[in-house]
């Protein structure tokens, strides 16, 4: 009995070693939980990062932010023949876009996914009360037309250059779903199988279903036994939601998880920390994103209308010392608001380099004579005071408000500091524009995202218009609102190129907003871990999990 | 018998008033919170317009008054329904089944915990007031009611789960049964360190309260062994307030520990309700929010009660 112990136990142990070899189960960390699974309702980052592991759209950019096909065969262009512009029976110009999805392209219980797929789905999204979050995309096209099971062709109802991203049209498997929608439309967001039956195989067509829920803790998936792309390397993916940071550090360390995703994990300044004492053990990859940290002006502020007040004070404001302090130079200083990955990007535009004695004699030459304490004033002894309103709770912005303070008291810049819970800055003082002078925050896009709703006259935020668009600076350019019209409508890639480089020029002439930095999301990996490659744009790195690998 | 029905009718009844009260503050200051979750959505995502801000809000109903919502919500509870939660599109109460369980086990672990370590000292400290063991106990219950409970839970996932790699750092396991148990241990250590100090105080101020209480004196005369009057006398009736105050924590078994939950990533009621109400949840925060207020009136009635059985004076009264 003693000798069978003894090789039991023997056993056991030299089976350690071989079991490190071979890793069948990935666990990762995120912050936050999915509170639903279904594709498109509700908008939140935690779902659409576990749902990239197990449901594909059709279009979505790739790591180079290139517009790529997840679940269709050839990427529709003018050039290509499938996408041509039409003429729509109210006169207008429209466009016709024909997809064909990918051949042996399943749901997780086996059934094809096909054209009606994507009719329910459009059905779905044009409905009123369906609780689609973003149906812009399904206002846009006014028909959908099926060819055979596979091919179908889009009827857009305008000409626009980014025709053929259909990143938001997430298929919906109609065979589950839609009489759950047929029943009761407006019940629909209620009833839907991704929430009342989540572990359903047919729910799902990507490489990974979802084969466990228990709320709020996490979420495991398993591989579909359908999914006919490559076959992914784990066998079972967990996906553990911890808030709080110190938290989700220390299941790291402890072994509780394997990689925090950068998509949802630590802010930046705390995953450096991290890198520099346990950087021997974990891979750290910062990847700058399209993420726009900026301040926003009050234009209607008097300081502020006065465009060399604006430039001055970012010519008062070192923020290649900022980022290299704060960040380590991890989060490049932005010059305008499209970022460098972009392929849109102009680099030829007006920069403001640290030069404090040109802010001087900028605000000199605009009426703010150096007054008692260093404070600049105007001819009205009106000083030159200004305050900064943002997030409350938020270390890095907390440190940066410091900084920009300090650096504008040298200019004669007084600036005073108020931080706010996002839901009160972003419910209230940004978006009623109640915030007096500047407000600290970030935008978040798409490549190539043209920035109607933030820079277009029509899009300031008034009651009359019940505090709709985002427009928060109150900017209001006849050719900024041209230019923006120009680059929706032109499909040539060169031409469009070049409008979004006057875009850029004009916005860093007329500075709406101060732009600060991009940031950068930080993915904390296992050296074995072999394959992710970070996005930094909305398109998380689990659409590419197939070639993720344990080495 | 009589008059404990009478009382505990007359508090029932204070009770549905008082809810009744609650949910109309409760509701009232959720929609007066500036902002809702719409707006939020819209800021944190580019794809969604404008035109999508107004129609999620009608569908929701968040575009009509607070006052008018509350009505149609007393309403439907009033049928005994709940409605559903608009975070998880889920009917209220099986969303918040699994997070009252996990609550109910946590809370009641740490309260066992506490009360099993905590009454012990506080009597220990009694038997000889000043004394080093009670100078010691003293330190003990200070430093258990002083310290920030997240910041010793951090210490204890710090010490046992990345230091000794003994226990899991967080989060509730996969399976249930053994491998929720072993997960429960750090958390309900956290509170159950945290809470002990107050029952140890309470215990050892009762006891003490009774210690020259004229009964305590008659009982040593008659004879009566320094146990027996320590257990059978001083102790029965210095449990009478700590009684109450375990009561009263009745209401925490169900509206969870939201600071613990969230360094331990143990998905409870606290969690729930917090993001529920930032989410403007209504039927689910308040939901949430009325049943900790019923478990506190509850265990209000209990402690009444508790009173009766233990105090005759009470029931002479």
């Amino acid at each position: 009995m003693r000798r069978l112990l003894a090789s039991t136990l023997l056993a056991t142990l030299l089976s350690f070693p071989a079991q490190a070899q071979t890793k069948d189960e990935l666990v990762i960390g995120i912050t936050q939980f999915p509170a639903t699974f279904h594709p498109s309702i509700e908008s939140m980052l935690a779902k659409t990062y576990v749902l990239a592991f197990a449901h594909r759209p059709v279009t979505a950019y790739d790591p180079n932010w290139q517009l790529a096909c997840l679940l269709c065969e050839t990427l529709p262009t003018l050039e290509n023949g499938l996408a041509r512009q039409e003429t729509l029976p109210d006169g207008k110009k429209g466009m016709a876009v024909t997809y064909t999805l990918k051949a042996g392209a399943k749901w997780g219980d086996g059934t094809p996914v096909t054209s009606d797929d994507v009719a329910f789905t459009w059905t779905v999204g044009r409905h009123p009360q369906s609780g689609i979050a973003s149906a812009e995309l399904y206002r846009r096209i006014p028909r959908v037309e099926i060819k055979d099971a596979r091919t179908f062709i889009l009827h857009l109802d305008r000409v626009t250059f980014d025709y053929n991203a259909i990143n938001d049209l997430r298929l919906l498997p109609a065979h589950l779903e839609r009489p759950r929608f047929e029943a009761a439309p407006a019940e629909y967001r209620n009833r839907t199988a991704y929430d009342q039956d989540t572990t359903n195989p047919g729910l799902y067509n990507g490489p990974y279903r979802i084969a466990q829920v228990t709320q709020g803790s996490h979420v495991a998936l398993e591989p579909n036994p359908h999914w006919t792309g490559p076959k992914p390397a784990f066998k079972r993916v967990v996906i553990r939601a911890i808030e709080n940071t110190a938290s989700l550090e220390a299941n790291l360390l402890s072994g509780g998880i394997d990689m925090i995703a950068g998509e949802l994990g630590l802010p930046l300044e705390q995953s450096l920390a991290f890198e520099k004492r346990h950087g021997a053990r974990f891979n750290v990859i910062t990847k700058p994103s399209l993420t726009y940290e900026h301040l926003d002006l009050n234009l209607g502020a008097p300081a502020l209308a006065d465009r060399r007040v604006r430039q001055a004070l970012l010519l008062g404001l070192d923020r290649e010392s900022l980022t290299r302090q704060l960040f380590e130079g991890r989060q490049p200083v932005a010059h305008s608001l499209v970022p460098p990955l972009d392929w849109v990007h102009a680099d030829d535009i007006a920069k403001y380099p640290f030069d404090p004695a040109r802010a001087g004699a900028l605000l000199d030459e605009a009426g703010w004579k150096p007054g008692p304490g260093g404070i600049r004033a105007n001819a009205a002894g009106d000083k030159l005071a200004l305050e900064l309103v943002t997030t409350a709770g938020n270390r890095s912005r907390e440190l940066v408000s410091q900084v920009l303070q300090a650096q504008w008291r040298k200019i004669g810049v007084e600036l005073r500091l108020k931080a706010e819970p996002p839901r009160v800055l972003f419910g209230e003082t940004v978006t009623k524009r109640k915030f007096p002078h500047m407000a600290m925050f970030a935008w978040y896009s798409a490549p190539e995202s043209v920035p109607r709703s933030t820079l277009h006259s029509d899009s300031i935020p008034t009651a009359g218009n019940s505090w709709s668009g985002q427009n928060y600076t109150g900017y209001a350019n006849p050719a900024m609102d041209a230019l923006l019209g120009a680059i929706e409508t032109e499909l040539d890639r060169t031409k469009r190129k070049a409008l979004w480089r006057q875009l850029q020029v004009l916005y860093a002439e007329d500075l709406p907003a101060l732009p600060l930095v991009f940031k950068a999301d930080s993915f904390i990996l296992p050296k074995a871990l072999k394959g992710l490659v970070p996005t930094g744009h909305q398109d998380p790195s689990p659409y590419w999990v197939e070639a993720w690998r344990w080495e | 018998m009589g008059a404990m029905i009478g009382i505990i009718s007359r508090r029932l009844l204070q009770s549905a008033l008082v809810l009744l009260a609650m949910s109309f503050v409760v509701y009232g200051l959720m929609g007066l919170m500036p902002g809702d979750p719409i707006d939020l959505m819209i800021a944190a995502d580019p794809r969604l317009t404008a035109e999508d801000a107004l129609r999620l809000k009608a569908l929701y109903g968040l575009d009509q008054p607070w006052t008018e919502r509350w009505v149609r919500w007393l309403a439907q509870v009033a049928r005994g329904e709940l409605g559903y939660s608009r975070l998880y599109a889920r009917p209220v109460a099986d969303t918040m089944a699994p997070a009252m369980v996990n609550t109910a086990l946590l809370m009641l672990t740490s309260l066992a915990l506490a009360l099993a370590l905590g009454l012990p000292l506080g009597i220990l400290a009694s038997l000889r007031p000043g004394s080093w063991t009670d100078r010691l106990v003293t330190v003990l219950a200070t430093a258990s009611v002083s310290v920030p409970v997240f910041w010793l839970g951090l210490m204890l996932i710090v010490v046992f789960a990345v230091t000794l790699g003994w226990l899991p750092a967080g989060g509730m396991g996969e399976t249930g049964g053994g491998g929720r148990l072993i997960h429960l241990i750090l958390p309900g250590s956290a509170l159950a360190l945290a809470g002990l100090g107050q029952y140890a105080r309470h215990m050892r101020a009762a006891m003490l309260a009774e210690a020259g209480a004229d009964y305590i004196r008659t009982a040593r005369a008659k004879g009566c062994g320094p146990a027996r009057v320590l257990l059978h006398h001083q102790l029965r009736n210095a449990l009478i307030p700590v009684v109450t105050i375990v009561a009263l924590e009745l209401g925490g078994l169900f509206s969870g520990a939201l600071i613990t939950e969230t360094v331990f990533a143990w998905p409870g009621m606290g969690r729930l309700i917090y993001e529920a109400v930032m989410g403007n949840d209504f039927n689910l925060a308040l939901s949430g929010l009325l049943l900790a207020t019923v478990m506190t009136l509850l265990g209000s009635v209990l402690a009444d009660f508790a009173y009766w059985r233990l105090d005759p004076r009470v029931r002479v009264r």
